[in-house]
């Protein structure tokens, strides 16, 4: 994969000093952090570490105690998001942004065909022809390899490997530029995992999507990554290229986290 | 025993200042049309479900001069219509009528007369759940989220939904309706049959919900659009014959099971509406008196057919053979 980095030089978003507490409890503290178009940037640490906590700040579900996240809006300025309205904010959160979820259940309304799954942005961005949203429908189901005829059945019906594909076409179909990854892979076996991977490595590269992504998962960071966050205790210890920090971990814990891998 | 004391009620029942209350929430529901204002709901004789919204917003409007009519599924005859329409004599003693043209508060259930309503005239819907994205959506701080930003494309999955599952928009109740271009709005359980009659009504339109506590309204002369497709528009039912009793076309029939070896008529849902043109002479092909060879030829679609046949697929007719036949939708 080349590393888009070099061929646009405006960071996407812009995190500094980012913290935010829960009650007396530190959620994460002092995070800052830049993620450029085209660039895929994977979050890891142990769990309780605030990687979570984080990916909520960074896509404005949580309000952060301390510091401030910004994004280059499609104009090119750039806007602090805790200044948008709730209106703007909710505008780009359905056309600008996805959030793919560890749970499928959370991120598809499981009531609702994958054809309505999928065309529910669409909608939401003012489509109003059945026919156009039936045909996007179909075209996004088949990049993430889902058969065309499985259109009306409810995600209920679908495997976890293919829950998990309906829900990345559903937030890829209004081309985002930034989308959100909270273990997409957890409870998956290896299989359907690599497959997943797969899936998602083609389409960053396709789309020059910039991709959060955030796991415990060593190898999936790995594959998908340009560069990574290793968190621990809600602040970030290490940050670099991917290959580097696997190969040539200088924190202790970091040291830990890579020599913890099993060799298969 | 001395005699109890006659039981006096304030003037249609509720308090002064309850109904000032009512009052300034239906106010509030008229200068934002289709938006649902909160109100203290008070508990009323009655059960949830059988009117409690629509009764309150009835006492709160109700002046001695008015003159009151309820409507239950189109028919003043039925128990919710009967105990209603006692319950204000009772309470309020104001005449009360089956007469929609005599009529200046008219209280409904899922109906809207088939005679066209008069600026002097307030028509009051009972509305058992207000909220047309609940079943979509089921926190309440979401749906207000949504109502405030009008992102109302969940709205559109739904129908989406009906189309993909049986081939056109399958909804034929409570057919979520876009007023004056802002709020969306769930038009209480009305057939769609009736949706169009709510877009530029001179009438007042109040909605009552006693359990869920909002109140909304469509001020006179309001537009009122029912949500659909470019390539799948809004269509009302159709139906293949005239009603059985009074040939009326065009208006929204009851199917009436009459054996068990599939006998049945199509009658005015309407019952004010069917006995007044039967006073007028108008026969159907099962009205009592012998049918005088359809005194008004029938109007409108798929009425050409005659009152004597049972359906036959005409050409424009193949998909609506009425609503129990088919779903009654006709479609290109």
């Amino acid at each position: 994969m080349t590393n888009p980095i070099a061929t646009d030089d405006a960071p996407l978003l812009v995190a500094e000093g980012l913290g935010k507490n829960y009650g007396a409890r530190i959620g994460c503290r002092d995070v800052s952090l830049e993620v450029y178009p085209g660039e895929v940037l994977a979050v890891v640490g142990e769990s309780g570490s605030g990687k979570s906590t984080l990916l909520g700040l960074l896509s404005t579900e949580l309000a952060p105690t301390a510091g401030c996240v910004s994004y280059r809006m499609r104009d090119g300025r750039l806007a602090d998001l805790a200044t948008l309205g709730p209106a703007e904010r909710r505008l780009l959160m359905r056309t600008d942004w996805g959030f793919v979820r560890q749970n499928p259940a959370d991120g598809l309304r499981m009531a609702v065909s994958a054809g309505g799954n999928v065309g529910e942005r669409l909608m939401a961005v003012g489509w109003r022809h059945y026919g156009n949203i039936r045909d996007e429908a179909i075209d996004w189901l088949g990049r993430v390899e889902i058969a065309s005829d499985r259109i009306d059945d409810d995600p209920r019906a679908f495997s976890g490997g293919m829950r998990q594909r309906l829900q990345i076409a559903r937030n890829l179909v209004t081309r985002p530029r930034l989308v959100f990854m909270d273990e997409p892979t957890g409870g998956l076996d290896v299989s359907v995992q690599a497959r997943l991977l797969d899936l998602i490595r083609g389409l960053v590269s396709e789309l020059g999507l910039a991709v959060i992504i955030v796991t415990h998962d060593l190898a999936v960071a790995r594959l998908l990554s340009h560069r990574m966050v290793v968190m621990r205790q809600g602040r970030v210890i290490e940050t670099g290229l991917t290959d580097q920090v696997l190969d040539d971990p200088r924190e202790p814990y970091t040291q830990l986290l890579v020599s913890s891998v099993l060799a298969a | 025993m001395s005699a109890m004391p006659a039981i006096t009620y304030n003037f249609a029942y509720l308090d002064e200042q309850t109904k000032r209350m009512i009052r300034r929430a239906i106010l509030k529901a008229i200068a934002v049309p289709g938006y649902q204002v909160p109100f203290a709901a008070r508990e009323m004789p009655m059960p949830y479900g059988w009117g409690t919204g629509g009764v309150q917003v009835t006492a709160a409007v109700l002046g001695r001069d008015d003159v009151l009519k309820v409507i239950d599924q189109g028919a003043d005859d039925t128990t919710n219509a009967v105990a209603i329409r006692g319950f204000f004599e009772k309470t309020a003693r104001v005449a009360t009528t089956t007469s929609t043209r005599e009529a200046t508060v008219i209280q409904t259930r899922h109906r809207v007369p088939e005679t066209p309503l008069r600026e002097d005239q307030i028509l009051v819907y009972q509305v058992p759940i207000p909220e047309p994205l609940r079943f979509l959506e089921p926190r309440e701080t979401e749906t207000r989220q949504l109502h405030a930003l009008a992102e109302y494309g969940l709205m559109h999955v739904k129908l989406y939904e009906d189309i993909a599952r049986h081939g056109h928009i399958a909804t034929t109740y409570a057919y979520p309706v876009e007023v004056a271009g802002r709020y969306v709005m769930d038009p209480s359980p009305i057939p769609k049959f009736d949706n169009p009659k709510m877009d530029d009504c001179p009438a007042l339109q109040l909605f009552g919900a006693g359990r869920e506590k909002r109140i909304y309204a469509i001020p006179p002369h309001t537009k009122v659009r029912s949500l659909d497709f470019e390539d799948h528009p809004f269509r009302v039912q159709r139906f293949a014959k005239p009603c059985a009793l009074c040939a009326a076309t065009g208006v929204y029939l009851d199917e009436v099971i009459l054996d068990d070896k599939g006998g049945r008529m199509f009658v005015c849902s309407d019952t004010d509406y069917c006995n007044t043109r039967q006073e007028e002479g108008h026969r159907g092909e099962m009205s009592g008196a012998s049918p005088s060879r359809q005194p008004f030829p029938p109007r409108g679609e798929g009425a050409e057919g005659g009152a004597l046949h049972l359906s036959p697929p005409g050409r424009d007719r193949s998909e609506a053979a009425g609503e129990g036949a088919s779903g009654g939708e006709v479609r290109p």
